[in-house]
């Protein structure tokens, strides 16, 4: 018996289970992470059924209608001093999360409360659920269309409907030509008259304010102006137009409310939908999360500016943390004096990557940003002082100070890279005649470079999961416009950008609306999972081109 | 001239052609070690296959690497003593490295082919001497080629990539890639000693038939491969040239004692 245990223990049963058992554990946490995330993010964009009831907590019982957002149980000794005041029994009950809607009018988006109150519960198909420009959801009973504030005729609700589906399709068609002019005609004017200005202002600061060119930017402002004046009518009147129509709604406890159409981004029965509308409706929210801008400080519409400040930024980073580390890991290890200096040098690079990432930010913003940008803005930019340029928080400052986080990763790796090559490769390449330098460019560099994207693989791993360093050096809960655009130079590498990180951040943290935030927010961390992940393979597959080459001498002393 | 050999102890027939290398006076210490090379003297001849035999660690290498200043990039290896290649001192500070390489090319224990194709390979060392004309490079590739006895089993596929050769087709693509930047001497470092019999022999006819342009010093563990290829042999102990004589006269009938203990197998 005991030599069996003693068998048991020294054929290394024990310790393999150990083995198997740790990677078990990492396995679920990776697959545990990405299950709740998109459980809770992914299932935010279905449209759930809405209920209508009348809850007995209060005399009279109170008529509500909404969606069940939540449920959670809780001890019964817990809500015995909350406000539901209910009679209780047993000792954990159930309770429910009510999203209630109609901010605007009951104050009050969500409500906890308990489902064996709930009386007379019913899923009408008529209940319309309404996602506005403002204030979040909206739920009620289409009960009348007004087109300038005359109703309009139907001969029974299905026709009501059809009518305002009709009229939101034109609402949005205006929406969208209002956008499309404020973008990029008003932007384009605006962009011109700054330029204006500053030219203006350079003339001003060289003394010559009386000039030819003076007079030639005052024509040039005059044409800007009365351009701008033909746009604003324009504009009045599509926001007229739009203002035409709007909606009666009959919302819980009978009040009726009228909607302008215009504020209604989409409408739907969700009661009414069957599994391919639903799905469609699923997918369209879906796609409106990826490609739109966000509404409601960041609650609801999309993140598409977060996605794109993300990517930007950890392109910039690649590009600007690459060459530097590959080119200070080939000093440290081709020419570098193996001495003490080198040594301790090395081990300064090492110990950089252990830096907390905040210090980091605050380098970043004391010297790029009030040293390097402040310099630069009295340089080149005097002209718009005191606003400043570079001299505040922007893409490049941000890109910048990430590169220096993961300059150590790219550096190590490089290293690593260059030691690995074989010395009778290098050996050959001088018998025949070539200089160090050529046989670091022909021979050891293009087989370092698999290592070379290792490190940045690493690097970008870690920029794009940074969150706190940014929020010194460029990152915004909303910014205006992305920064790489039409108008000229293209890429605003000064302005300040969105990013994913700390949108999620900032949704579950700072936002006044928790409840409806939540989803959003989980929604957005698992993106920026898929972001980094695809960030990441995109690196590895160039890696893994690049292995393929030198495959043959990879089976050799080389890995 | 003669005189100096026979001082010697040599006798004249042994340097009938005229000297491509000599050593004269050759030390190398490598940092905090005892000395690699002690007073070398040897004067190898022009055209002919100079075989350098001894047990391991005698220095034959280290003597090798002199002849094309590979020996430079080792850290803290003293050397002195001159060395030239046609009468000049390789080691004077007038000569270009790269271009003493150049003429004096090395070929390694192990193939060591760049993870290129065949065809860049063998282009490897024109680019960097400024070749870049396609007809000029192609003509090159294939003489070089045709030289190393690689031609017809690679002639379809150059580019394709080197590594896919076998062992000893590389190590011919590496005497290629040497030759196409016509040197003058050619160094062979144990070339053969990780190859199979067949891949060996391929290389032994190769050296035959090179050694009618080039001047190619080989050094050697196999003995009776020293005996098939070379003209000349010189016996190395413990950093000493011991013997340098014809290969006939080492191998029937060697001056020093401990030259015939090496060569009958009795060296302890």
């Amino acid at each position: 018996m005991k030599s069996a245990i003693a068998g048991w223990l020294r054929g290394g049963t024990p310790w393999i289970w150990l083995n198997a058992g740790a990677v078990v554990v990492c396995l679920a946490m990776v697959c545990g992470l990405l299950l709740l995330l998109g459980a809770r993010g992914l299932g935010h964009f279905w449209p759930r059924p809405v209920l209508q009831a009348s809850y007995l907590a209060l005399d009279p019982p109170l008529a509500v209608i909404g969606e069940i957002a939540d449920s959670e149980t809780v001890d019964a000794a817990q809500l015995r001093f909350s406000a539901a005041g209910a009679p209780l029994s047993g000792d954990r009950v159930e309770r429910q999360l009510l999203k209630l809607g109609n901010r605007d009018i009951t104050g009050n988006d969500f409500a906890w409360i308990l489902p064996s109150l709930l009386d007379d519960v019913r899923y009408p198909e008529q209940l319309v659920t309404l996602e506005r420009r403002e204030w979040g959801n909206f739920y009620g009973f289409l009960s009348g269309v007004l087109q300038d504030g005359e109703p309009v005729a139907a001969a029974d609700a299905e026709a009501l409907w059809s009518e305002l589906r009709r009229r939101l399709h034109r609402a949005r068609q205006l929406r969208g030509e209002i956008e499309r002019i404020e973008r990029s005609i008003i932007a384009d004017i605006n962009f011109g008259m700054e330029r204006l200005r500053l030219r203006e202002r350079r003339l001003q600061l060289a003394g010559d304010d009386a000039g030819g060119e003076a007079r030639a930017i005052e024509r040039r402002r005059e044409t800007l102006d009365g351009q701008y004046a033909e746009i604003r009518l324009r504009l009045l009147e599509l926001n007229r137009q739009i203002q035409r129509d709007s909606a009666i709604f009959r919302i819980a406890g009978g009040a009726e409310v009228e909607l302008p159409v215009a504020d209604i981004v989409r409408a739907y029965r969700p009661n009414a939908m069957n599994g391919f509308e639903a799905m469609g409706t699923y997918l369209a929210r879906l796609l409106e999360f990826l490609t739109d801008d966000p509404r409601e400080s960041n609650t609801e519409g999309g993140l598409l500016p977060a996605i794109y400040g993300t990517v930007m930024m950890v392109l910039l980073m690649s590009v600007l943390v690459t060459p530097l580390g590959v080119v200070a890991a080939v000093y440290l290890s081709e020419y570098a004096p193996k001495g003490w200096l080198t040594r301790f040098i090395r081990i300064s690079v090492n110990n950089l990557a252990g830096v907390p990432s905040i210090v980091y930010g605050m380098f970043g913003l004391g010297f790029f940003i009030y040293l390097a940008g402040g310099e630069i803005d009295n340089l080149f930019y005097a002209e718009s002082l005191p606003a400043p340029t570079f001299g505040t928080p922007g893409l490049l400052w941000a890109s910048l100070t990430l590169a220096l986080l993961t300059l150590p990763v790219v550096i190590v790796a490089t290293e690593e890279g260059l030691a690995n090559v074989p010395a009778s490769l290098r050996e050959g390449s001088l018998a025949l005649g070539a200089t160090k330098l050529e046989t670091l460019w022909r021979v050891v560099l293009p087989l370092a470079r698999p290592s070379m994207l290792t490190g940045l693989i690493l690097a970008v791993a870690r920029a794009a999961g940074e969150v706190a360093p940014l929020m010194l050096v460029g990152v915004v809960k909303l910014a205006p416009a992305p920064p790489l655009d039409t108008e000229f130079p293209y890429l605003h590498l000064e302005q300040q950008f969105m990013h994913l990180g700390y949108y999620v951040y900032d949704l579950a943290t700072q936002s006044p609306n928790v409840e409806a935030a939540m989803p959003q927010a989980f929604a957005a961390a698992f993106l920026l999972v898929a972001v980094v992940t695809a960030l990441n393979l995109s690196a590895v597959v160039m890696r893994g081109r690049l292995r393929e080459r030198y495959k043959a001498l990879e089976a050799g002393s080389w890995s | 001239m003669n005189r100096e050999y026979e001082a010697a102890g040599l006798s004249a027939a042994a340097v009938e052609p005229a000297p491509c290398l000599e050593a004269r006076n050759l030390s190398l210490r490598y940092a905090g070690t005892r000395k690699a090379l002690n007073k070398i003297r040897l004067t190898i001849p022009r055209q002919r296959v100079t075989a350098l035999i001894g047990p391991s660690g005698c220095g034959k290498t280290s003597l090798l690497r002199c002849f094309n200043r590979l020996n430079d990039l080792v850290d803290d290896c003293v050397i002195s003593g001159r060395v030239r290649l046609e009468g000049k001192n390789i080691y004077s500070s007038k000569i270009d490295v790269t271009e003493l390489r150049r003429r004096v090319g090395m070929v390694f224990q192990k193939p060591n082919p760049f993870p290129k194709s065949i065809y860049e390979n063998v282009a490897f060392g024109l680019r960097i001497r400024g070749i870049n004309s396609r007809r000029r490079l192609d003509e090159i590739v294939q003489e070089s080629l045709e030289a190393a006895a690689l031609w017809d089993e690679v002639k379809d596929r150059l580019h394709s990539s080197a590594l896919e050769l076998s062992g000893g087709q590389q190590q011919r693509l590496v005497i290629a890639r040497t030759l196409a930047v016509e040197p003058e001497v050619l160094l062979l470092d144990e070339s053969a000693s990780v190859l199979d019999p067949i891949s060996t022999l391929k290389i032994e006819e190769l050296i035959t038939e090179l050694k009618k342009n080039y001047t190619i010093v080989i050094v050697t563990h196999n003995l009776q491969q020293a005996a098939r290829v070379s003209d000349y042999t010189a016996f190395m102990y413990m950093g000493n040239m011991v013997e340098f004589d014809t290969t006939a006269r080492i191998f029937t009938n060697p001056v020093k004692r401990r030259t015939e203990d090496y060569i009958t197998g009795r060296y302890g």
